[in-house]
């Protein structure tokens, strides 16, 4: 079993600490994970703005820098979907345009081997139990890229509920959206900031002392917002959660 | 109208309306999540109701035109609108045609859509709503601001401001007695409307269906005002967007679970009124059909966008979506606000104004429209790609001539940027550099953004840069030839 990790833009360049803990995690469950260097960004920024062109390049660079293994996992569902929901869409179009099949082809290539990480775990490696310690209480936001669209469904909350010392205490208006969606947050500002001021402080109101997600740019608008609000609850990554253990808690 | 962001931004600031749209969404959600639950093939429902509509579309002219001939062959009268200006003065040759200079309405998004109250009123012809929540967004001299609940922004201590102070203006005027029980309200509207009713000669409408093969349209409503204003007056005009066709009276069966438990979330809708052309011992003894087009046959033309042409405005979308609980109906700009309205209204009027162009990126993309939509339109899917044809424009058709459009205004910019940032994103190296660079200046960055990334760092703390990029920390504990996944040591 090949497992390459596809450690997003965000991941990569403003939460290394998250593409770790996949690391520490994988390994510690016996996988052996590579990270091919030609790897990039899943086009998402592009594509939901709009610029469905400039998704193309971006394509076809992951479906060459995963072409050796069997498994892609990535610790984002929002970028998981991108690859899994639209790349069949831009191969199909860019065939439609008259530029032949190789896009759709590439396309064709990565959807399947494409996983959220905790899809990769439950439905892949078919544990919930990692073995992790986390003597906190925490709630769960489903980020809805994770929730609709790849259907992540209990996947996340049975591994939270697996985990040594945990408390998971559910989130009220949880399936509502934090309001980040990208390039959303900058052109609709004001409601960004409403949608995300409102699951701020449903947050708070659980009393928990982390909120956990399965997605890091989520993480930042309302990890974010909750800072600004001055609320001392902790964004944390699932991964970082899952890769505690009694001797390193995260 | 002031692109969707300014308007949003006015709305979101307006508390009373949040709470208002907060407390009435909230409640119908819960509703609507329980009343589909009850059913166990509501997902087969649901696929029944997108083919349907999908075979309507796929042969509309077909269809059309047999409706036009059981329209036509039981006593009916059919004329064609190619646009609202067209529609608009058809109606009011029809009504002027009558010596009628009052009409009443049943409530209806075409007409909304058109602007055919105030073509009426250009004409001297005065249009009476009689749905409760229309009739107080007409005296309050508002627009609807939701497809089910037009008055849905407006409290009931509003309303009955609205009724004590208007109502004189429009008719009988409002009782003494007046309170904001919503018995009170809903009894000083009946004294109101009843005169209307019985007075009238005209009755305008729109409808939920037409049937193609018996030429039979459909209105739904739950207050029986509707079927008032079908039934009573002499003549019946009906406006109704062609896309509103269903082939078989068979295929009502699906729509008439659908809707009810999507927007209201009732097994089955108080009143249903059908009619088939005219009867001589009942109801209206003219009528006349007005098919609009407006648009929609250039949005069929579009094979992506065009299965907003399915939608049944139901409102589901509306209720679900968390920026139209937040920016209100009115920052849409359209009879159509909400998620369907962000697909639809750029379709049919075309993405040119600033406004139109605002409206495919007034989503966050989270789904929850798509989720609930009981004809499963892919709303995500279409706010993308109307996305594409505002910043890259493209073919469209206008009129139903096939022409490539230009981008619209104002993202030279932003399309610079994604440029830059694909170009960086392709080649790892300059990422790389970018990043490293990133993390040696992360002492002198900024807590506040400037240019567009303030809007960001106004409400919301900035994430600081780590001092090493995950890339940075694989190389340095795995070594240069990383590729190829951890070295054996
Ligand atoms: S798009 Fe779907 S959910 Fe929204 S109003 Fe139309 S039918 Fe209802």
């Amino acid at each position: 079993m090949r497992v390459a990790l596809f450690i997003t833009c965000v991941n990569d360049t403003l939460y290394p600490h998250t593409g770790q803990a996949v690391v520490t995690l994988l390994e510690r469950l016996g996988v052996e994970v590579g990270f091919p260097e030609a790897q990039s960004c899943c086009g998402q920024p592009q594509f939901n703005t709009g610029y469905r062109h400039e998704t193309e390049p971006l394509v076809r660079r992951y479906a060459a820098a995963f072409h050796d293994y069997d498994y892609v996992v990535a610790p984002s569902g929002s970028c998981a979907a991108m690859v899994r929901d639209n790349y069949p869409r831009i191969g199909a179009k860019a065939a439609a345009e008259g530029r032949g099949q190789e896009l759709a082809d590439a396309a064709a290539e990565a959807v399947p081997k494409t996983y959220e990480l905790t899809e990769f775990l439950t439905d892949v490696l078919k544990v919930t139990d990692v073995g992790a310690y986390y003597p906190h209480t925490v709630t769960y936001h489903p980020t809805c890229h994770g929730l609709r669209m790849l259907g992540l469904g209990d996947r996340p909350r049975s591994l939270l509920a697996a985990v040594k010392g945990l408390n998971l205490v559910e989130l009220p208006g949880a399936d509502e959206c934090c309001g980040f969606g990208g390039t959303f947050a900058v052109k609709n500002a004001a409601v960004s900031a409403a949608m995300g001021a409102d699951k701020a402080r449903n947050i708070t109101a659980t009393g928990a002392e982390a909120v956990c997600t399965v997605d890091n740019s989520c993480q930042m608008h309302i990890g974010g917002t909750l800072a600004r609000q001055g609320s001392t609850v902790r964004p944390v990554h699932i991964a970082e959660i899952l890769a505690s253990t009694e001797g390193n808690v995260w | 109208m002031p692109a969707f962001p300014a308007a949003a931004d006015a709305s979101t600031r307006n508390t009373q309306l949040r709470a208002n749209l907060r407390h009435a969404t909230h409640t119908i959600r819960a509703k609507r999540a329980t009343a589909v639950a009850e059913l166990d093939d509501w997902s087969s429902l649901r696929a029944a109701g997108a083919a349907i509509k999908d075979r309507s579309l796929r042969h509309l002219d077909h269809y059309l035109e047999q409706l036009e001939s059981a329209v036509t062959a039981a006593g009916g009268h059919v004329h064609w609108a190619a646009d609202a200006d067209e529609a608009n003065r058809i109606v009011t040759e029809l009504v002027q045609a009558t010596g009628e200079r009052e009409v009443v309405k049943v409530k209806s998004m075409a007409t909304q859509e058109i602007g055919l109250n105030g073509a009426l009123a250009t004409a001297g012809i005065t249009a009476y709503e009689t749905d409760l929540a229309e009739l107080i967004v007409q005296l309050g001299d508002d627009l609807p601001s939701h497809i089910l609940v037009p008055a849905i922004h407006r409290n009931r201590g509003e309303i009955r401001d609205i009724f004590a102070e208007k109502m004189a203006q429009w008719g009988r005027p409002a009782p003494e007695w007046l309170t904001d029980a919503p018995a009170d309200l809903a009894e000083a509207a009946r004294l109101h409307l009843r005169e209307k009713f019985l007075n009238a000669k005209v009755g305008i409408s729109g409808a939920n269906f037409m049937v193609a093969e018996t030429g039979t349209l459909v209105v739904v409503e739950s207050e029986g005002n509707g079927r008032m204003c079908l039934t009573l007056p002499e003549t019946l005009i009906s406006v109704v967007g062609i896309e509103k066709i269903v082939p078989t009276f068979q295929d009502l069966e699906v729509f008439l679970q659908l809707l009810p438990r999507s927007s209201t979330a009732e097994r089955m809708n108080p009143y249903t009124s059908t009619w088939t052309g005219t009867t001589d011992a009942d109801g209206p003894r003219t009528f006349h059909l007005v098919l609009l087009d407006n648009g929609r046959t250039d949005t069929l033309a579009d094979t992506v966008g065009r299965q907003a042409l399915r939608c049944i405005r139901c409102s589901a979308c509306l209720n679900v979506c968390p920026v139209y609980e937040r920016a209100g109906g009115h920052a849409y700009g359209s009879a159509y606000p909400g998620p369907i309205g962000a697909i639809l209204t750029p379709q049919l009027r075309g993405v040119q104004s600033e406004l139109d162009a605002s409206l495919p990126y007034a989503s966050s993309l989270c789904g929850a429209c798509y989720e609930v939509c009981p004809v499963a339109i892919d709303i995500p899917e279409v706010l993308v790609h109307l996305r594409e044809r505002v910043v890259e424009g493209g073919p469209v058709s206008v009129r139903g001539t096939r022409t490539v459009i230009k981008p619209a205004k104002g993202h030279a910019a932003e399309r610079a940027a994604m440029r830059a940032a694909r170009w960086a994103l392709d080649h790892p190296r300059v990422l790389r550099t970018g990043q490293r660079l990133a993390s040696r200046t992360r002492r002198f960055h900024p807590r506040r953004l400037p240019g567009p990334g303030r809007a960001w760092s106004d409400t919301r703390e900035l994430p600081k840069v780590p001092e090493e990029s995950f890339r940075d920390w694989w190389q340095r504990t795995r070594g240069e030839s990383g590729t190829e996944g951890r070295k054996t040591t």
